[in-house]
């Protein structure tokens, strides 16, 4: 491992001294995020974990170029992320599905590449072959509205996909399932990547969710937001749902949990004071 | 065994109502509003003739159908005139206010040039420009009714597609931006198709709309094989069966204009939550 300031070339993601300011200069002023420095190697699965206001949304916005840091530097592929975005580096996947009403299923995985401007055949064997990726075969003909909300997230996966873009940037993407739906996901999710070998960066607030998925948890904490702890999870891969009962899975969670637990305790303390 | 083919058929019927079967259905259900459309036309004749009202108030429905087919030979051909004035003005008005929403999408600061301009143009009441046209265009040509009809139509149509092409939901943007789609790509594959229910609906007010400004452009002179001036001239004799028939006349123009909009609605846009087939 290469010591701080040292540049790693091997990085997929790498982000040095990092901060956010909201509204500078005004009343409501906000730091939402603080000298933050994490580097993600190719293929991992990196989960963003903290509670409400942590800014593990914003990291993910800023590594995905949806925002730009106040200070310090995000490198994706060795580029300033604008410049990865521009080469279309990533995908991504929205609490939401943000599905387009207009178009079928089929259609809207092909979005990104009609953006793209790729030829209308590849299109369609490409939107078939993500749509069996994502176990949707036969649905490629219905409308957004057709879907259960479990289906709509799968297409945005496949949609997200579609173009084989280097890093998979996931935003609480099962925020809104329910929780037997939710773990079928993860699984989903866990395949895709084996299968495409695509790095992952993944915001949850949801232990389990975070310990099931990623090879690395980044524990952050709020005001300002931060990053507290960065623990590795050597649960075995494949991961299934015997991963769930292993008392080595619930190790890995306390452990997260404690990082997430003292934080908390350390920040009552300061306010105590 | 036949018996069960019976069943089984019976049972498709049940799941998947052919096409002879939805028509049916869909007439059955429309049989209630024209038992009102009847009903209302009974209680307008027999209160015409219990309350004695006088002819030139009001005339029968029965009156007014015959004088129609007395009068078809002239009213008709005054309808289809004046639609040509409605349609002409309805195309251009709102093709102007289409281009002008996709401008204004395009470049904001020119577009908050031209709202005040489009403000004032909507606040005037098109009476007032209708004697303007006739000196512009000449009251004979029919320039000068296509352009209170497309000055009328103009307003709404612009509004609502500015609307539609601007709210847009910034998750679906957010897409586009990691996509790095261009500015062009943006407007084509998501403010447009989202612009769409948006301008439909003002283009189906705007039908109604651009019957009324054609004909009461003629009210203010022009050719007399016009429904507008038919109305005035008939309505001055005193003959007010002649006038309601082109009344009658008018009113299903602005139906037939109206449904033709519905059904390019239905082309244009089938996935919309409006049209969608919920059974």
């Amino acid at each position: 491992m290469p010591g701080p300031g040292e540049l790693n070339l091997s990085a997929v993601i790498s982000i040095t001294n990092v901060g956010k300011v909201f509204n500078i200069g005004k009343a409501n002023r906000l730091v939402a995020l603080e000298n933050i420095n994490l580097e993600i190697q190719p293929g991992e699965f990196v989960s963003l974990l903290g509670p409400s206001g942590c800014g593990k949304s914003t990291l993910l916005r800023l590594i995905g170029d949806l925002t730009s840091p106040t200070s310090g530097a995000v490198l994706v592929n060795g580029k300033p992320a604008a410049q990865a975005r521009q080469s279309r580096d990533y995908g991504m996947v929205f609490q939401q599905a943000t599905l387009y009403d207009w178009r079928t299923v089929s259609r809207n995985v092909q979005l990104p590449l009609e953006v793209m401007n790729h030829p209308r055949e590849r299109r369609e064997t490409r939107a078939r072959e993500m749509l069996r990726l994502v176990q949707l075969e036969g649905f490629d003909r219905h409308f957004p509205w057709q879907l259960s909300g479990g289906m709509q997230q799968r297409v945005a996966i496949a949609r997200a996909l579609a173009f084989a873009p280097s890093i998979l940037l996931m935003d609480e993407p099962f925020g809104a399932l329910d929780e037997m739906t939710r773990e079928r996901m993860q699984s989903e999710v866990l395949r895709i990547w084996r299968e495409t070998r695509t790095t992952v960066v993944f915001v949850t607030h949801s232990i389990p969710e975070a310990v099931f998925l990623s090879t690395r948890v980044v524990v952050m904490s709020p005001r300002p937001g931060r990053i507290t702890g960065v623990i590795d999870i050597d649960l075995p891969q494949p991961r299934n749902f015997e991963t769930r009962e292993d008392p080595h899975f619930f190790e890995k969670i306390t452990e997260v949990r404690e990082c997430l637990r003292q934080e908390e305790r350390q920040s009552r303390h300061e306010s105590v004071d | 065994m036949s018996q069960l083919t019976d069943v089984v058929a019976a049972a498709e019927r049940e799941i998947m109502p052919d096409r002879g079967a939805r028509v049916a259905d869909r007439l059955s259900r429309s049989v209630p509003a024209v038992l009102v459309f009847i009903l209302g036309l009974v209680l307008w004749e027999v209160a015409v003739a219990v309350f004695q009202i006088q002819t030139f108030l009001l005339p029968r429905p029965s009156v007014i159908a015959a004088t129609f087919w007395e009068e078809m030979d002239g009213v008709v051909p005054a309808g289809l005139y004046t639609m040509r004035q409605a349609v002409g003005g309805f195309l251009i008005g709102s093709a102007l206010g289409i281009l002008i929403a996709l401008a204004t999408a395009r470049w904001t600061a020119a577009a908050e040039g031209l709202m005040p301009f489009a403000i004032a143009v909507n606040a005037t009441p098109i009476v007032a420009l209708a004697p303007i046209m006739n000196q512009w265009f000449g009251t004979y040509n029919p320039g000068s009714k296509m352009a209170i009809v497309a000055v009328m139509v103009f307003f709404p149509v612009m509004i609502n597609a500015v609307r539609g092409l601007t709210l847009v939901d910034t998750g679906a943007l957010e897409l586009m931006r990691s996509y790095a789609a261009s500015e062009f790509a943006i407007l084509r594959r998501l403010r447009i198709p989202n612009a769409l229910p948006y301008i439909l609906n003002a283009l189906k007010v705007s039908s109604t709309l651009s019957v009324i400004g054609a004909i009461v452009s003629e009210y203010f002179g022009g050719t007399q094989d016009a429904l507008g001036y038919y109305i005035s001239q008939q309505a001055a004799l005193t003959r007010f069966a002649n006038a309601w028939s082109a009344i009658i006349v008018a009113c299903g123009m602005g139906i037939a204009f109206y449904v033709i909009l519905l059904l390019i609605e239905r082309v244009v846009m089938p996935w919309h939550v409006s049209l969608r087939n919920t059974e």
